[in-house]
């Protein structure tokens, strides 16, 4: 072994050991920031070690040199714009679309390394002609493929730019995907057998397979989909490993492909969803339509913010259930200057924060954090769900399928068997709501119902604006 | 290094990734995921690897070109926004009166 191989084999090592210990700190509140640092100071490193190694050996070609810096700039600024700029709440979408970009990566290296092969370095004509190299040019397209179009989708879907089309949520869309996917691996064989031109058919038929399979899903399963798919570009960058010989991209794509996976099911479990009916069992509101006929509401209450203000008052407990609808008013901030009010006079003030809410798991806290609530006032659905029947009050802020009844009481519910937090234990119900449409299941509400849920009718930052001044007005908070 | 050892390292490197993320609290399951979905984008080094053997090869180095592109935009971007999320929840101590 030469120098820059041997310099390059212990940046290498050193990377992987940063990497792991990057993404086990990102496990720890504590840790989580100076873990996604050292990450990205492992990454870093592991491009010095790989440019010094092919200066040390074969060198770099200017011309080299003026695309690697080409592109690194252009990447790098517009991801460095998008993520300074965008706010929290569209964070699902911003990961999807950052991780969209990944699986693209591996798949652009694969076609390139496929349609180009680089055939006056000696080291690589056997190399290339490989059965194994194949192949893994063929993981790292099909799978990068799936990963960008199935981002996209999400993303969009995420943004509200598409919506579900009818015929994805009939049986005919498994009949669709199912002829993608054999088309996908007729391409396989074929390319495999040495016809290249075919890398092609692969190309397309598994870029559509990635918009058939992801188009369906409702937007209560995206997060899910958007966690898998991070776990599909982990598995593509392996692949592209394979055809450029790294052991480093393997290892790295192998530990986000895995951890990808089990972040997966953490997330399922907190919905109390399969993954395989996520995947396959199409948007929730589908199969509701067809379930019941029961999506009437008979015995609806509607208050004023005055008469919300007056009970907040008189209350010594309240628990506040924040959820989606309050994060896309940006109310945060403005439900922050309720609760101080409220604690300085005395009431307790305590948020429910049930395991997806927002759009994915440790999304809220994350919007809550923005608005400097204590750590300590964070209650995870587990704690917080015994404490209801001794609450005076419950707001409910942008919240709805995670507080519906209908999951524990009505077994014909699709709903049924996910964990809720049990809202209606409480003396008094608030659901702050723009109007009676339902959540993103889709499903009626039990809770709106019930005698002792009051519905306060506008959007989420205007209503907990006059809340404020009419807690103004009772002197609440006041010295 | 021969198919087998690298398939090794597939192995190792998957073991390892389900090791790391035994118990995460569900705080920190979004910035997990933006951290982790950075790390993908370690593919930026194919991508590298693929312009300098380019030698030359101009449709070669504009697919390498883009890739890397694409690469570092998941990278750096998923590293910023990670840090932003993550910036919100090591503040708070410094407010606590």
């Amino acid at each position: 072994m030469n120098l820059p191989v041997i310099i390059k084999f212990v940046i290498d090592l050193l990377a992987v050991l940063l990497l792991a210990l990057g993404i086990k700190g990102l496990s720890k509140v504590k840790s989580a920031r100076d873990a996604n640092r050292l990450a990205a100071f492992a990454m870093s490193l592991s491009v010095v070690g790989l440019l010094s190694y092919y200066l040390g050996t074969s060198g770099i070609a200017i011309q080299s040199w003026i695309w690697i810096i080409i592109g690194s700039i252009i990447g790098s600024l517009f991801g460095a714009i998008l993520a300074k700029k965008v706010p929290m709440t569209s964070m699902p979408e911003t990961v999807a679309l950052f991780n969209g970009c990944g699986g693209m990566s591996s798949l652009l290296v694969a076609l390139g390394v496929a349609i180009f092969p680089i055939s006056n370095s000696v080291e690589n004509l056997d190399f290339f002609k490989s059965l194994i190299n194949e192949v893994s040019i063929s993981v790292s397209i099909f799978v990068g493929a799936i990963t960008f179009t199935g981002s996209i989708v999400a993303m969009a879907k995420l943004q509200g730019w598409l919506s579900t089309p009818g015929w994805t949520q009939s049986k005919v869309r498994h009949f669709v995907n199912i002829v993608f996917a054999v088309a996908s691996l007729i391409a396989f064989f074929d390319l495999i057998n040495g016809n290249t031109s075919s890398i092609w058919l692969l190309v397309i038929v598994s870029s559509l397979l990635g918009i058939g399979v992801t188009l369906p899903i409702g937007g209560a399963d995206m997060p899910v989909v958007i966690s898998l798919l991070n776990s599909y570009s982990g598995i593509a960058a392996a692949a592209a490993g394979f055809v450029v010989d790294s052991q480093l991209l393997i290892v790295a794509g192998a530990m986000v492909g895995a951890a990808g996976l089990i972040l997966t099911q953490v997330m399922c479990k907190g919905m109390n969803r399969s993954l395989v009916s996520v995947l396959f069992g199409g948007s929730l509101s589908a199969q509701s339509t067809a379930s019941s006929g029961s999506g009437e509401y008979t015995n609806i209450t509607s208050c004023s913010v005055e008469e919300c203000a007056l009970t907040l008052e008189a209350a010594n407990k309240v628990i506040i259930v924040p959820g989606y609808g309050l994060a896309v008013a940006q109310a945060q901030h403005t439900l922050r200057e309720v609760t101080k009010k409220l604690e300085q006079n005395g009431i307790e003030v305590v948020y429910a924060i049930h395991p997806v809410a927002g759009r994915m798991p440790g999304h809220m806290n994350v919007l809550l954090a923005e608005a400097d609530v204590p750590y300590e006032q964070l209650k995870e659905m587990d704690v917080v769900n015994p404490d209801f029947p001794a609450t005076d009050v419950v707001l409910v802020l942008g919240a709805n399928d995670v507080v519906n009844p209908q999951a524990k009481n009505d077994s014909s519910s699709p709903l049924y068997g996910m964990p809720v937090l049990d809202v209606q234990e409480a003396r008094t119900v608030f659901v702050i709501k723009r109007g009676m449409s339902a959540g993103y299941s889709g499903i009626k509400n039990d809770l709106f119902d019930l005698p002792n849920t009051s519905m306060v009718f506008g959007d989420a930052k205007k209503v907990l604006n006059d809340l404020i001044g009419e807690l103004k007005d009772l002197g609440v908070g006041e010295k | 290094m021969s198919f087998i050892s690298l398939l090794w390292v597939l192995l190792l490197g998957s073991l390892l990734g389900l090791e790391l993320i035994g118990k995460v609290p569900p705080t920190l399951h979004t910035p997990l995921m933006s951290g982790a979905n950075a790390i993908s984008g370690i593919t930026m080094l194919a991508a590298l690897t693929l312009i300098v053997k380019a030698e030359g090869n101009v449709p070669l180095l504009i697919i390498g070109s883009v890739s890397l592109g694409f690469a570092l935009f998941n990278v750096v971007g998923g590293f910023f926004v990670t840090d932003r999320m993550l910036a919100m929840f090591s503040r708070k101590p410094s407010n606590k009166k």
